[in-house]
Formats: structure tokens, sequence, C-alpha cells
């Protein structure tokens, strides 16, 4: 090994902050009073004694007529009917998968919700059930969509439309569900020739674009081409999306398809793709992006 | 009764501190990525690490319906004390502690919300100079913060023993190794300070009754001031952390 290794100094750590912090909002604390009970509901993040409101998480309130809840930083995934989620396949049990959705509660996929190849109007036989492992086998990624919300708060799936099901070659990167910006699309194929999903759940799943697919043709040639090798500038592309999201968590902004491909844009200054990973350049790209987008705002 | 020498006759203690003065805390939240919330504390020379995962899907043996559980891991490094230790956790002393954290850490966390679930709290003490298990709890509150769990108010622990300073008794707050060592009375209590309500108390050796009292007010004035500690450090890491796009929402 004669590779660079830079070990710095704790005192020289980058602050990855880039945001102008002008007006902070008010913050609260767990355990402190937001207001009386008068007039006022409790909603998430908040609880009741001695007849006030308290704040149980750290974090800003947001307040909708009567009701008072309070969102924390970061927390784990609360699913909502409609969210777009990358999974991994957990486990395969009598008619239904469990995902795990970076939720609570592990998610669930039913045999009922998904499209089993040859058509949508086809009746599931006890067949289907001995072929799911076929379908979908533990440790497969897939993407789907929320169908509902049982009461205990996990979260039920499905993937009954042709954009959603297994992903098969790519990169997947986690980040925290709060900084994925609610947007009425998550798919999105990139001008750089990379398609991205980025999931509500903070999971987000980096392709090379399917270029010559046309569905209806015979099933063995999708088969190949999912166990085609993905040639090399594909793989360094991806690579450097996966790096410049990265800088964008660190400097912890609000990723969608726009603030992505702003920054890979940014990136491309810089030629070799292990130089995103130093925390300088993360920083530069990442405030970059923040004026870019700042000068769209504006406009 | 604790030799009296560990007061000075200036009122000062072995490390320079006066009976009610707390160690210097410094604390970080957020360092580690993987994690759902971590922390790092700093308590004088104690040292130590909190990591805390979940809530997620509890194991079917252990899941309950009418909360969340809560499971705690205390372990030591082996390089923390002045004796370097064979086994970093799993020893009876480790074990001991595991428990008692879960006592407090349950109390400040509002369990009832999350059934069938389960929240992992990882310790790990980097150098242990005395009130380890206080600057553990302090150090979990931080990571259950960061992690975004419901709690009802922060979980702080602290200890005090006694002293005297001629004939009058001196209860001293946060007590350091050196004072442990000496074969003093050690208390220690973990409390919601905000609510004033106690969530776990530990007496090492025998105290009078008549100075319980007395100690046990001090170590909970330290709660007090640990607490106030640990919101300022949230509020940094709050104003750190905030996205400007979240006003939109509001």
């Amino acid at each position: 090994m004669n590779g660079h290794v830079t070990i710095r100094l704790a005192s020289e750590r980058v602050n990855h902050c880039v945001a102008s912090s002008n007006e902070l909002p008010r913050f609260y604390t767990p355990g402190e009073v937001i207001s009386g009970m008068q007039d006022f509901m409790r909603g998430h993040g908040t609880y009741v004694e001695d007849d006030c409101i308290k704040s149980s998480v750290a974090g800003v309130m947001q307040k909708v007529n009567k009701l008072i809840c309070v969102r924390p930083l970061k927390s784990r995934y609360v699913g909502e009917i409609g969210d777009v989620v990358v999974g991994r396949v957990l486990e395969v049990q009598q008619k239904r998968w469990k995902i795990e959705t970076n939720s609570r509660l592990d998610s669930i996929l039913q045999l009922s919700s998904v499209n089993l190849p040859g058509g949508e109007l086809r009746r599931r036989s006890a067949e289907d059930e001995q072929m799911m492992r076929k379908h979908l086998q533990e440790g497969d990624l897939i993407s789907a969509e929320v169908q509902s919300v049982f009461s205990d708060g996990s979260l039920s799936l499905h993937t009954r439309s042709l954009k959603y099901g297994k992903l098969s070659q790519g990169v997947l990167m986690k980040v925290f569900p709060s900084l994925i910006k609610r947007r009425k699309n998550h798919f999105h194929n990139l001008p750089c020739g990379i398609a991205i999903i980025i999931g509500n759940n903070g999971f987000i799943w980096m392709s090379p674009m399917q270029r010559n697919v046309i569905i209806g043709e015979n099933k063995d040639e999708i088969q190949n081409y999912e166990h085609q090798p993905i040639n090399k500038s594909d793989r360094e592309i991806m690579a450097r999306l996966k790096n410049c999201v990265a800088a964008l968590v660190a400097a912890k902004m609000m990723l969608d398809d726009s603030s992505i491909m702003f920054a890979y844009e940014e990136s491309l200054r810089y030629d070799d793709v292990k130089e995103l990973l130093d925390p300088e350049v993360m920083l530069d790209i990442a405030f970059l992006t923040q004026h870019r987008l700042n000068s769209i705002m504006e406009e | 009764m604790p030799p009296p020498d560990l007061l000075s006759s200036q009122g000062l203690r072995l490390d320079g501190r006066r009976p009610n003065e707390l160690r210097r805390i410094r604390c970080k939240l957020g360092v580690f990525t993987q994690p759902d919330g971590s922390a790092y504390l700093e308590q004088g020379n104690t040292k130590v690490l909190a990591a805390v995962y979940g809530p997620h899907q509890a194991a079917k043996s252990k899941s309950s319906v009418e909360g969340v559980v809560v499971n705690c891991q205390y372990s030591m490094a082996t390089f923390s004390t002045g004796e370097r230790k064979n086994r970093p956790r799993g020893d009876r002393k480790s074990q001991e502690m595991s428990l008692h954290l879960r006592q407090a850490l349950t109390a400040a966390i509002k369990t009832e919300l999350y059934p069938r679930s389960q929240i992992d709290i990882y310790i790990e003490v980097l150098q242990a100079d005395g009130g380890a298990y206080c600057a553990s709890v302090n150090a979990a509150t931080l990571a259950l913060v960061d992690a975004g769990v419901p709690l009802r108010a922060y979980a702080c622990a602290c200890s005090a023993s006694m002293a005297w300073r001629g004939a009058q008794p001196e209860p001293l707050l946060d007590v350091g190794h050196v004072e442990e060592a000496a074969g003093g009375v050690v208390l220690t209590v973990a409390s919601l300070p905000s609510t004033g309500s106690i969530a776990l108390l530990e007496l090492s050796h025998r105290l009078h009754s008549d100075y319980f009292e007395m100690v046990l007010s001090r170590a909970m004035q330290g709660c007090k001031d640990i607490e106030i500690v640990l919101d300022k450090a949230v509020r940094e890491h709050l104003a750190e952390g905030w996205t400007k796009q979240d006003v939109v929402t509001i």
C-alpha cells in the first residue's frame, strides 16, 4: 500500500455548515413547556402533563390551526400513504414479504399487491405462493409505494406499477429521511445517464438508465440485461453522484433531483472521483450548490 | 466516617474544586453516522461514547405490546482504567451497570408510544475517572435526543459524597476517582430534574440518616446543573444542523 493517507487533527476538522444562519427559529427541547392546555391540541412530539403541553423531542414547533407538533431534526422514517420507498427484503413468509424500510417496524408487501409476470388480471394460485422466493428473495432490493399504514404504524407496500419492483444493479445510499424533499416525482432520469430513485425513507438508489428495454419483449432478454456488466464510465458517474450526495448530506442540505444535479455539475471541476471525499472539497461542492439553489430561488 | 482530608483548610477539594462544583462537562451530539443517534460526553477525565439504534422491530421473544423494549449494553474499554481490564463487557459489574442504565432511561423514554419496538443503547467508557455511571446516563440522554426518541424530560445523573470541614458536614458534588477511592460514601442519583422525580438512587456505603437529606439535595442540585449544560449542547446542535428549507413547511 502506498496510497496517500491523510489523518488530520481534530482541531482542523471542517465545519460542514453552509446555511446562512441569520435567523434561527425557536427550538424546543424535551420537557420544555410549550403552552397551556387551553385552546390547543397536542400532536406528535408533544405530551400533556400538569395541564401544560410539553415537548418530548428536540426540534422546531409546527402549528396547524389548534394542533401543535414538534418535529425532531432526525428520526426514523414515518410513512405516509403514497410515499415512494426503497427497501430490502428481510423474510419470505406465507403470502407476504417482510421489508426493511428504515421504519420503526418492518413493512409488509402482500403477495396480492405485487404484479406477477404475465399480466395484471391473473388469479393467484397456490403455485404462486410456492414461487414467492423465486420472485423476491431475502436480501433483494425493491422500490415500492406505501399503500396503507396500519394502526400500529407499520407500513403496507405495493408494487402494482411498472415503475416499481425489484432493483438489479446499482448503488444504494442511506441518508436521514428528514433530508429528503417531498416531491411529486421521486423517479428521475438525470442528464448524466443515471436513473435515480430518491426514496422518502432516506434510501437513494442509483442505477444506469435502462436504454433499450422494450416492455413486452421476451423475458429471457430482460433477465440477461439485468446481468450485463455495466461499463466503466457509468460506474464512475455513479460513484461521483454518490460522493456528491454524501457532500450534500454532510452539509445537511435537502435532497431532490435539482440539488443532486447541481452538485454533480459542480463536482465536474474535480477530475478524480475520489478527490470528492476530501472534507474541503465536499464543503466546496455543498457551498456552490447552495449558491446555485439560492440564485434560482431569487429568480 | 470518611477521612477528613478530602477538603483542605480553605475548603477546596483534592482536585481544586469547591464542594458544590461540577467537573467540566464537554459534549457533542451526532458523532457517528451509522446509528440513529449518538453522543460523546466528557465529565472531567471520564469520557463516554453512546450510540442509540431504533426504535426498530423487536425480536419476537422480547416483543411487548405495552411499550418499547429498552436494551442497554454498558462496556468499558480495556484501556479505560489504570489497570488494564480483561473483559470489556459481560462481567458482573457491567451487567449491573446495564440494568441500572436501563432503569434510569426507561423512566425518561415515553415507552408507551411504540409497542412491538425496541431501542438499543450502547455505552462505551473510554476513560473511567469516577462517576462512569453518571456520565453514561448523561451521554445516553444526549444520544436519545439526537435519535429523535420522545422523552418526558432529560434524564441526568450525578453523584455526591460526604466530607467534613472542621466539625461541619459538607457534601461533595460529582465525585472523582480519587475521592471515590478514599473510601467515603458515594450517593448516585439518576433523576428527571425538570419534574423532580428520581429514577435511580444508589448508596455505596452506610450513611447516617441525619446527613442523607443534605447529600441527596446536593446531588439533585447537581442533576439540575447538568441538565442546563445538556440543554445548551442540544440547542447548539439544533442550530448547527437546522436546514433552512424547514421553514417552508411551517
